[in-house]
């Protein structure tokens, strides 16, 4: 990969006691678009008004296209400001001007262009965006979304080089938020300009970013492709990833992925006690939510995941291993445990209702049972036994 | 312990700040004054600051100077009678306005109607990221929001408190008239006992107003994120009272000082 375009360097800053930023580090690339998630308040735009130069560092440097912040004059970083643009999250519009003249502004206060000129500019912009309507408009007077519309027509009048994107989907609705990230990414092909992306939209930022940087306690926990963010097995990241799966475990009380993949492999590490496993796998669950809807395959999970309440504890927990695997794992020395709860598996799922969604829905269960080696690797042989075929 | 030293600690804390408030003024002011070789980009600028200024405040300027005016006559008269003296009415009237009312009074209906304006205004900018904008764009925010408004404040106050002076005068003028059948003399009193040098001591009195009023007012505003007791609205809120506190003691004390060296 090319030497990034912007290298920000272990920058520290705290606003009185609250350290903000803890020696982050982070790299955007050349027109490419780099996206800075993570929870309220962690110092995401705090970073990225360190590089236009809202902020200054307590420590740290942030080197531009070769140039470190700390050793360039005054004039080669107003050349620098002259590259970038800025949409703030509030959208930040001049309410004493209207639509056309917020547009306008940085062209007729910065290029001193023909009267002609300058409209034209703004028209072709006003147009590209639909504010044809709004144009004469103050700002008060538009909706929401327009008033992002008119804000990244503003940041996009100069065709900067750079583009910084403050939350630009905040207070919108789902369908103007798709819109205003289609909207990025169809003007990123289109310009080939360099955008950071502040945003909590996950995982709609994952389908147009080509970097995720994720910050938490001040620091850059996870900078990489969105591919491998959602490959990853960390913990940690695993809210950044599956934050929107998160209300359903936590509604279903079942463990998710990760969390029961650590479980097992915790419990399998503690050899004074055995661990059993039984897995169900519902084959055809993901058809079920492809074809009748996600809301369909939630409500059968969570009146399963209401059935198996009665057997959870401390000793015994269950949770999601795949999509359509779900795992129940004890740890005791009871070793009619695989047997017993197999049993009362099949109970449930040949009751007839449930036996009548299963067959209208076209899904195929199966119970296996596995006792926990201290030799194998638990997961691996959850694998290997999943393979066998053998419906109840 | 601690008690014995909080009260050296909150007088060095308090010195501190207000020696870093006034540097931070300074600076700001003198960079407002050095962004007006900028003037050939900015008299559009000045020209609407001149008109929300100057000839938005001029009715009120009118009539405060014409009751002004008509008070002296009536509270003179009634001081010169005793000495049988009314006929210097005309006088005690005319330097009153000229030397000190004038530019005071003008000054000090400007901080209410013009410099809480601008102050909230430029609060506003503030605390909705305007001036962050004007920044992220690379436009100079004391250009774009400040030098107009002290240029404009330069060129409003002499005149305003020259229309205060004469309608002030002819506010004395025409209360003489309702209270003595001698007012012909009121004139030419006037005009043998006023001097150039009290004209010139007034207007350069509106001067130093005008950087007083204009630069505060446009501070307090800029500066409002700073507040440390408020923020948000109720940050513009105390900005724009402590704009209009603040303007009013510096031009009385401004006023006590040009007065000792022009007497």
């Amino acid at each position: 990969m090319h030497e990034p375009l912007i290298q920000i360097q272990n920058l520290t800053k705290a606003f009185g006691d609250r350290v903000i930023l803890d020696q982050a580090s982070l790299d955007i690339h050349r027109h490419k678009i780099t996206a800075i998630i993570g929870k309220s308040g962690v110092g995401k735009s705090v970073l990225v008004k360190h590089i236009i130069g809202l902020i200054q560092p307590d420590s740290g440097d942030i080197i531009f296209d070769g140039k470190a912040y700390s050793q360039i004059t005054a004039r080669e970083f107003s050349a620098i400001k002259d590259r970038c643009s800025y949409m703030f999250q509030h959208n930040a519009l001049f309410d004493s001007l209207t639509v056309f003249e917020n547009i306008a502004l940085p062209l007729r206060e910065k290029y001193r262009l023909p009267k002609k000129e300058i409209i034209g500019r703004v028209q072709t912009r006003i147009e590209q965006l639909e504010l044809d309507e709004v144009a004469h408009l103050y700002p008060k007077n538009i909706s929401g979304g327009m008033q992002k519309r008119v804000a990244l027509a503003r940041a996009l009048i100069t065709n900067p080089e750079i583009i910084f994107f403050d939350e630009p989907t905040t207070g919108l609705d789902p369908i103007r938020k798709k819109t205003v990230f289609s909207m990025i990414h169809r003007y990123h092909e289109k310009f080939n300009f360099t955008a950071v992306i502040i945003t909590h939209d996950i995982p709609d930022i994952f389908y147009i970013a080509h970097t995720v940087n994720i910050i938490d306690h001040g620091k850059i926990i996870f900078s990489g492709s969105p591919v491998a963010l959602d490959q990853s097995d960390n913990p940690e990241l695993f809210v950044y990833t599956h934050g929107h799966e998160m209300l359903v475990d936590d509604l279903t009380k079942l463990l998710n992925r990760i969390a029961l993949r650590q479980k097992i492999t915790t419990w399998s590490t503690e050899k004074s006690t055995p661990m059993h496993m039984v897995s169900v796998e519902m084959k055809g669950l993901r058809k079920l939510v492809d074809f009748k809807g996600h809301l369909l395959g939630h409500v059968f999970i969570k009146n399963f995941a209401k059935f198996l309440q009665d057997k959870l504890s401390a000793d015994v927990c269950a949770g999601l291993f795949s999509q359509e695997v779900l795992v129940l794992v004890a740890r005791n020395q009871d070793k009619e445990w695989i047997t017993t709860t197999q049993e009362q598996l099949t109970d449930f799922f040949t009751t007839p209702g449930i036996q009548q969604f299963c067959q209208a829905n076209h899904l195929c269960v199966q119970i296996r049972g596995l006792v926990g080696s201290a030799n194998t690797d638990p997961l691996l042989a959850l694998k290997q036994r999943l393979t066998s075929r053998q419906c109840v | 312990m601690k008690k014995i030293f909080a009260l050296p600690i909150f007088l060095g804390e308090l010195s501190l700040g207000v020696l870093k408030s006034t540097g931070q003024w300074g600076v700001f002011s003198l960079s407002a004054l050095a962004n007006a070789v900028y003037l050939r980009t900015l008299w559009q600028k000045i020209l609407y600051n001149i008109y929300f200024i100057g000839f938005k405040s001029l009715n009120i300027i009118v009539l405060v100077a014409f009751f002004t005016g008509m008070v002296l006559g009536l509270q003179g008269h009634y001081t010169l009678i005793k000495f049988s003296a009314e006929g210097m009415l005309g006088v005690a009237v005319a330097l009153s306005l000229v030397r000190e009312l004038g530019p005071v009074l003008t000054a000090i209906m400007l901080i209410g109607r013009a410099g809480s304006s601008i102050s909230a205004e430029i609060g506003i900018m503030r605390i909705s990221e305007q001036i962050d904008a004007l920044e992220t764009m690379n436009i100079n925010p004391i250009r774009y929001l400040v030098t107009p408004k002290v240029i404009a404040g330069f060129i409003c106050f002499p005149l305003l408190t020259a229309i205060f002076d004469c309608v002030g005068i002819l506010g004395g003028y025409f209360a003489s008239t309702l209270l003595s059948s001698r007012s012909g003399i009121f004139f030419s009193k006037v005009q043998s006992s006023l001097m150039v040098e009290d004209v010139t001591g007034g207007f350069i009195k509106s001067f130093v107003f005008a950087f007083i009023v204009m630069t505060i007012s446009c501070y307090c505003g800029y500066y409002t994120h700073q507040n440390r007791d408020s923020a948000g609205a109720q940050g513009v809120s105390n900005s724009t009272t402590s704009a209009v506190v603040q303007s009013c003691v510096y031009v009385l004390i401004a006023d006590y000082i040009i007065t000792s060296f022009l007497m």
